[in-house]
């Protein structure tokens, strides 16, 4: 059983890593938690989910979501965010209207797709895989797989793209990124678009794994995302993914050997014993001041 | 080249600027002197578009730019050197060199590149290494060498002496002097106003906000007044 337990961890774990990496970007440019970014991940599967009802292939809904919960992230910093900052006001409203937003966004699924249960098709289960006597089944693997691919490409862009290396220097340092020419605003914007097109991925990936999608769905996994944000280290990429997969796993071992009912409580142990003992999280830097 | 006319620069009640009037011709280096306060680098942000003006106008090269975007001012052909370089610290020296020409292609810097090596060796050698873990004195370097990247028209430098050991004081002072050869105009706001007014062809003195004095940078340096405040002399 501990193999399926690990299995099974580590693919929900990648997910929760792609979900924690759009808490990271925005919080490294604008140094602010984006808690809509959990309802966010909902609309992106529910977004799935209306074009599997419209009988369209699911690749297709997928692309869709992609964009449309990337321009929902978009629009979520120009009509909420973008008028706090240009007020200068306190970093605590942009954080508030931050939940704000992830409240209306709830409602809006519930108004438009009930606020009950619905089932979704696992697209890309093929069954159990047997390789070697170790029980990991295919959906696992898809999950972990497509989870790290695009893990990779997020940081490519990052690391390696022009717009990339605007992100880091808007990161370390904003009135020099002004003085370069950079456009910040259109960073800021391109960072929304990033952070809501890989919860949108998210969102449907797990609305596969667990055959469900809901309008409240994301706000555990969110909660569980930023919990693996915060410990790998708030603004450091690889730092979410093995913060996801340290809760992943320590929710997956939790129900399994002590119970179902401990399952969420898991997370947030190891959380709180890892801020104690490191407080700027697994590779967190010193010096970056929290909201 | 450039032309201040008015130009009024508030942060909340702080009325930082108070009706500047300025204007920089093609090809000088003109400096900014003034104690500290007196909002020498509150005008140097106003130009660049990091703080917003209140009132007046700037033009540059006949152009309104008064309150543009900071990208759109640096396309335009001013780029700034900020006070404390503000280098980007864990970015390596390559990485901030092409941020300084962010707005332009890669393939067409081999030019900029050529410029900053030759005026900055120093940069060269330090290419892969962090920028946080330069000394001071190579900060500043990178500092100018990544605005000069832009290849810029008027070349904005804040303190870039300040903190260098008197050796590098020099060295910085006499690349300031190369830097405007090869043609580049530079308004310059120094601590050390003996080296600003030397390399200077023109200076102003900014007293809290206002324009107190101007002219040729020799006149002022034997003004009694320029001497008593800001030369240390009698």
């Amino acid at each position: 059983m501990f193999f399926q337990y690990v299995f099974n961890g580590i693919a929900v774990g990648m997910a929760y890593a792609l979900v924690a990496v759009g808490y990271s970007l925005v919080f490294g440019i604008l140094r602010l938690i984006n808690f809509s970014h959990g309802a966010v991940y909902a609309f992106g599967a529910h977004v799935v989910l209306l074009f599997i009802g419209l009988r369209y292939p699911i690749w297709i809904g997928i692309l869709v979501s992609i964009f449309l919960t990337g321009i929902l992230g978009v629009l979520i910093d120009k009509f909420a965010l973008a008028p706090l900052r240009k007020k200068k006001s306190l970093p605590i409203a942009s954080l508030i209207t931050t939940i704000g937003v992830s409240y209306i966004i709830q409602n809006l699924l519930m108004i438009f797709f009930g606020s009950e249960r619905k089932s979704f098709p696992n697209f890309f289960d093929m069954g159990g895989l047997n390789l070697a006597n170790v029980p990991v089944t295919s959906s696992q693997l898809f999950l972990f797989v497509i989870s790290l691919l695009l893990l990779l490409v997020l940081t490519l862009i990052v690391k390696k793209t022009r717009i990339g290396l605007a992100m880091q220097a808007v990161e370390q340092n904003t009135k020099a990124a002004h003085l370069m020419g950079i456009n910040v605003n259109f960073v800021i914007t391109f960072t929304f678009f990033l952070g809501g097109a890989s919860a949108a991925i998210a969102g449907a990936l797990m609305a596969g794994y667990y055959q469900l999608v809901y309008p409240t769905m994301g706000f555990l996994v969110g909660l569980k995302a930023f919990a693996a944000a915060i410990l790998g280290g708030i603004g450091i990429l690889y730092g979410s993914v093995v913060g996801g997969l340290v809760v992943g796993l320590s929710e997956s071992l939790a129900s399994g050997y002590i119970g179902g009912t401990y399952r969420d409580a898991a997370a947030f142990v190891i959380l709180i014993i890892i801020l104690i003992i490191k407080p700027t999280g697994l590779f967190g830097k010193k010096g970056i001041s929290k909201v | 080249m450039l032309n201040i006319r008015g130009l009024n620069t508030r942060y909340g009640q702080i009325h930082a600027l108070k009706g500047i009037d300025m204007r920089i011709e093609k090809g000088e280096i003109v400096t900014l002197i003034g104690s500290n306060g007196a909002g020498k680098s509150t005008l140097l942000n106003t130009i660049s578009g990091i703080v917003p003006a209140s009132g007046g106008e700037i033009l540059f090269q006949g152009e309104n730019i008064t309150n543009m975007a900071p990208h759109f001012i640096v396309k335009r052909g001013i780029s700034m050197s900020p006070e404390g370089r503000e280098v980007f610290p864990a970015l390596t020296v390559a990485q901030n060199l092409r941020l300084g020409a962010y707005s332009k292609k890669a393939k067409d810097l081999d030019g900029s590149y050529e410029r900053v090596y030759t005026l900055f060796p120093r940069l060269k050698e330090r290419l892969p290494q962090a920028a946080g873990t330069l000394s001071g004195g190579e900060q500043q370097m990178l500092a100018i060498g990544r605005a000069l990247m832009a290849d810029p028209v008027l070349l904005l430098l804040d303190e870039p002496s300040l903190g260098l050991a008197p050796n590098l004081v020099l060295l910085i002072f006499d690349l300031i002097q190369s830097i405007n050869d090869q043609g580049v105009t530079i308004l310059l706001i120094e601590q050390n106003a003996n080296a600003a007014l030397s390399v200077a062809h023109r200076a102003y003195v900014l007293e809290t906000g206002n324009i107190t004095l101007d002219g040729p940078a020799e006149e002022l340096s034997q003004n009694d007044a320029v001497r008593r405040a800001y030369l240390g002399g009698k």
